[in-house]
């Protein structure tokens, strides 16, 4: 099973529970997709075995082919090239490599070069594999990183993704295909609203899912009338603590010094195949 | 010549927008017939490239001179290729603005003014 941890708000504790929830579970994958900045390693302290690195084609135009008709530019939905007095100009930083440009050019005059955006590291501790994406520094498009992360899915492994903030391209990168969607989310306003908008994009992508109230003891109780509003099962709740905070800040997992919360992890992971057992009867 | 002004609104009572790619309107004004024309910004809501396609287009109307608030980097590139002469720091309406252009105040930018991304999320 692939469960992925996702949240509208950052900062809820998508993190928390994927490396916890990993860390509890045997013959388990991590996948740190939060590609911008992946953090995932910092509590599990892998060793890492290898390393990749990530390209995306980019164009590149031959002047001598070229009569500057601007045909690339046309069809560029990126708004990454510019033809002015005949000559192509390319931003590379907003290309997704589509590969449209060099597909309609009518002259041939387009070749694709590669350009690297980022790395992938592969490594391991103890059980669990841990696989994240790093994109480098002033580079802008995480999903063909996000998808190099995920290239390493081992079907006959428990895949836990952490899965970037929001609701845009990287989100939906990252748990598209998975089973399940655990969304991470605080009893707060702000929680509350973005919680709202991640169910939408869960929705539409048809995967089961649930949630987990972080702090469930702060802020107010209209995310649990939301979520019984809406039939969203609560799959957990974990109380504002100044001891897993403390954890957390030094880049300690909560299982490594409270093994009391190891049960609770794994009942949550029995309570998300359940619910998605359920959902495929549907 | 074509000059083209980053504008709030479609008259020339309009105020000059201090964004050049996400303005919603551009004034077209001939300086030889003293006409102009408005010309809706189709890239001031792009996800991203705004600069890029909106100088792709005043390009395309054969402007050659641009006064605006503010120009990023990859908009000046673009500018910059197409030969179109930017003033940029201009402020008020269009009206005065294209007074203070006839009269010559407005001296000729050299260098992007801001960052990328500056006029995103402006209202």
């Amino acid at each position: 099973m692939i469960i992925s941890v996702a949240s509208g708000k950052g900062g809820t504790g998508k993190t928390t529970i994927a490396v916890n929830l990993a860390l509890s579970l045997s013959n388990v994958q991590l996948l740190d997709c939060d590609v911008e900045e992946p953090n995932c390693h910092i509590f599990i302290k892998p060793v890492f075995e290898s390393k990749n690195t990530v390209f995306i084609p980019v164009p590149k135009v031959d002047t001598k082919k070229c009569d500057g008709c601007g045909r690339c530019q046309e069809v560029c939905a990126y708004n990454a090239i510019a033809v002015v007095n005949k000559k192509v100009l390319i931003f590379s930083e907003l290309c997704h490599g589509c590969g449209s440009c060099t597909y309609f050019c009518p002259h041939n005059a387009i070749e694709e070069e590669n350009k690297e955006i980022g790395i992938v590291e592969i490594g391991k501790k103890d059980g669990t594999q841990f696989v994240h994406g790093k994109l480098n520094v002033g580079m802008m498009m995480s999903p063909p990183v996000i998808r190099a992360v995920k290239k390493y899915i081992d079907k006959k492994k428990t895949v836990i993704i952490d899965s970037p903030p929001g609701t845009s391209c990287p989100v939906i990168t990252a748990i598209k295909d998975t089973d399940f969607v655990i969304l991470v989310t605080e009893p707060t306003p702000f929680g509350l609203n973005d919680l709202v908008l991640a169910v939408e994009v869960v929705r539409k992508l048809g995967i089961p899912s649930g949630v987990i109230i972080n702090r469930s003891d702060l802020g107010n109780n209209k995310t649990d009338e939301y979520c019984a509003e809406e039939n969203i099962p609560i799959l957990a709740r974990i109380p504002f603590s100044k001891e897993i905070a403390g954890l957390y800040s030094k880049g300690n997992s909560i299982i490594d010094a409270l093994p009391e919360y190891r049960e609770k992890f794994q009942d949550l992971y029995k309570k998300v195949e359940q619910i998605k057992n359920e959902s495929v009867k549907r | 010549m074509k000059v083209a002004i980053t504008s709030s609104g479609d008259t020339f009572q309009s105020n000059v927008d201090p964004r050049f790619g996400r303005c919603p309107y551009y004034i077209i004004y001939d300086t030889e017939s003293e006409s102009f024309e408005a010309v809706e910004n189709k890239s001031s809501l792009a996800g991203g490239g705004a600069g890029i396609q909106a100088a792709q287009m005043i390009s395309n109307m054969k402007v050659e001179a641009l006064i605006t608030g503010n120009v990023g980097p990859n908009a000046f590139r673009v500018l910059s290729a197409a030969s179109i002469k930017i003033y940029s720091g201009a402020t008020g309406n269009i009206k005065d603005a294209v007074e203070e252009f006839k009269k010559g105040e407005y001296k000729e930018t050299s260098a992007p003014d801001v960052g990328p991304h500056f006029g995103m999320n402006m209202k």
